[in-house]
């Protein structure tokens, strides 16, 4: 069972943020899910290869053309927020290091 | 004129003989849709798109361009781009998003002259069986206006169901074309993973998604399917195998078939009702000449945990993406970087999506991914070996019901995250294993609500799933029922 504490800290690792309100009701669900999902302990998986992909294809190349891609007009059409070739963001890097 | 009882070869005789143009076709379904906007199926349907793209068929035809679908309209589900138009993936996520280019399905269904033909309404990035994860609302059942559509394409299956469209297109990644279609009475086909281009559509579970269509009959659904299938190299896991001609054998019969029916899909929580209609529809088949034989899928009982593992792990993955910087709704007065995702990401996701970005982010991380997610895809081996091992052995495809009830009430499940997993019990193995798969209607339970048999063939099959779904339409009036608005 995982507590709220481990649900609050998931939620972070998933770039989430759980309203403190909620975090009961959502702690609750996703036990309930861990929990039906358990019954997967049942089955015997040794020696059982793990299947990631159905057709089994490893690695596909094509060959390094050049090619039409977007131009940066239409990349930049649906940003939420921009300057004019790039897309804008909170300040990240402060201009002295902090102690 | 009835539009809406054509099937796709007559409209295009019909539009090729002039007897009527493709703007009369599309004028007749923007009626039909505004009709009908209650059962609120679409997302957006720009109408001067749809009239300008039908006015182009109509010059194409004058001047004596003959592709297999020029001047029908196609309706899309809202995951797939369309170069120019909103793609929602029916999250506030994406309210605002124009798609900067189209994905492949689209360029060939453009390129067989179709009627790009309004964008659908679906559950949130394709999670749900019911589309009630939507943020415009759940879709209505054109047969009970009160029960779900199904899901996730609920959209694309109520607006054929419901004649707001001839066909459309829709995605499975556990049962979200063979459910709403079974829930809707129309026929709804999965191809095998890998046999249509899953560039340009929206990913929910990279491994499973896969596009198809909905549409009245199988010979129609074939029709579609013909042309969006095939490789593409910007996709990368699409096969590069060729496809059959799938029209031309659908009369081929069922005579000397071998079709296989799994007893655990035959279970306590199957209603009782709809068990009786799933078996009369295997005993049409036996009396059109298939032998049915009785076979085992002993690891079916751990599709549906296997699913939600897997699904919730790659969906986690794929929605990474959404990070309020490139695109997608970004949360206002963010204090830095780190609150401008999390804050971006919980205001635009419901709660559906949330919950199984949690459980995948939780299953993918260390510590618990070898008991939950490694373990999940050695079960999703097992679960791929027992159809290999009923196909090599006893069967060339496998019949059983599509759903373990009818289309339930609207809100009757939301509370139960997991009681609501249940609905895609007999779906979700053939997706794991990439099968073809279909859903075919076959009668209605004695709330009047319809049923569907599900056909499963062999990889790269779907010619003979098709070909089984069109017998039995030839022995059954099923598919010609209507709700009684349509």
């Amino acid at each position: 069972m995982a507590t709220k504490d481990e649900v609050r800290q998931v939620a972070l690792l998933a770039r989430l943020s759980v309203d403190e309100g909620r975090l009961e009701s959502v702690t609750h669900e996703f036990n309930a899910i861990l929990e039906y999902v358990k019954t997967l302990e049942a089955v015997d998986v040794d020696s059982v290869e793990p299947m990631s992909h159905v057709h089994g294809s490893v690695n596909v190349f094509r060959d390094d053309a050049v090619m039409h891609t977007l131009t940066v007009e239409q990349g930049l059409r649906n940003a939420p927020d921009r300057d004019e070739c790039s897309f804008r963001v909170p300040l990240v890097i402060t201009s002295q290091p902090e102690e | 004129m009835n539009y809406a009882d054509l099937s796709l070869e007559q409209i295009r005789v019909a539009l090729n003989n002039r007897d009527f143009l493709s703007s009369d076709l599309v004028t007749y379904y923007l009626d039909r849709c505004a009709q009908e906007a209650s059962l609120n199926c679409f997302i957006s349907l720009d109408e001067d798109y749809v009239r300008d793209r039908a006015q182009w068929a109509d010059q194409h035809i004058v001047s004596g361009h003959q592709t297999p679908l020029l001047g029908i309209p196609v309706a899309i589900k809202d995951l797939l781009l369309v170069e120019g138009l909103s793609a929602t993936a029916a999250s506030s996520m994406l309210e605002n998003f124009n798609a900067p280019y189209s994905a492949t399905v689209i360029h060939r269904l453009i390129e067989a002259g179709a009627v790009i033909f309004g964008k659908t309404n679906m559950d949130e990035f394709a999670m749900g069986s019911s589309n009630e994860n939507s943020a415009w609302g759940p879709v209505k059942n054109p047969w009970n206006r009160d029960a779900v559509s199904g899901g996730s394409s609920g959209g694309s299956a109520a607006a054929v169901a419901a004649g707001l469209c001839p066909v459309s297109i829709g995605t499975d990644t556990g049962g979200s074309i063979r459910q709403p279609a079974s829930y809707c009475g129309i026929v709804g086909i999965k191809p095998t993973y890998g046999r249509v281009s899953r560039y340009g559509v929206i990913a929910f579970a990279s491994s499973l998604d896969q596009v198809g269509v909905f549409a009245r009959t199988a010979i129609d659904a074939a029709r579609v399917l013909q042309i969006i299938s095939g490789h593409d190299p910007k996709d990368s896991t699409s096969v590069d195998i060729a496809v059959p001609d799938l029209a031309r054998s659908l009369g081929d019969g069922v005579a000397g078939l071998r079709i296989g029916v799994p007893k655990e899909y035959f279970i306590d929580e199957l209603n009782s009702e709809i068990k009786a209609i799933v078996w009369e529809g295997i005993r049409t088949l036996e009396q059109r000449g298939a032998t049915i034989v009785d076979i085992s899928l002993p690891h079916t009982e751990y599709a549906v945990p296997t699913y939600y593992i897997i699904a919730p792990a790659e969906a986690a993955s794929n929605l990474s993406r959404y990070d309020g910087v490139r695109y997608g709704v970004r949360a206002e007065n963010c204090e830095d970087l780190l609150d401008l995702y999390c804050r971006s990401r919980s205001n635009g996701f419901g709660e559906e999506v949330q919950r199984r970005i949690l459980v995948g982010t939780y299953v993918l991380s260390q510590g618990y991914y070898d008991a939950y997610y490694l373990r999940a895809q050695k079960v999703r081996r097992l679960i791929a070996n027992d159809f290999k091992a009923v196909f090599e052995a006893d069967c060339d495809m496998i019949a059983c019901p599509t759903a373990p009830t009818t289309a339930f009430g609207i809100g009757e499940k939301t509370n139960d995250p997991v009681a609501m997993y249940l609905n895609d019990i007999f779906t979700i193995p053939a997706s794991l294993a990439g099968l073809p798969a279909l859903s075919v209607p076959c009668g209605f339970d004695s709330a009047g609500m319809p049923v569907g048999l599900q056909l499963i063939g062999k990889p790269w099959e779907e010619e003979r799933i098709l070909q089984a779904a069109y017998e039995y339409e030839q022995a059954t009036e099923w598919h010609r029922t209507r709700p009684a608005s349509a």
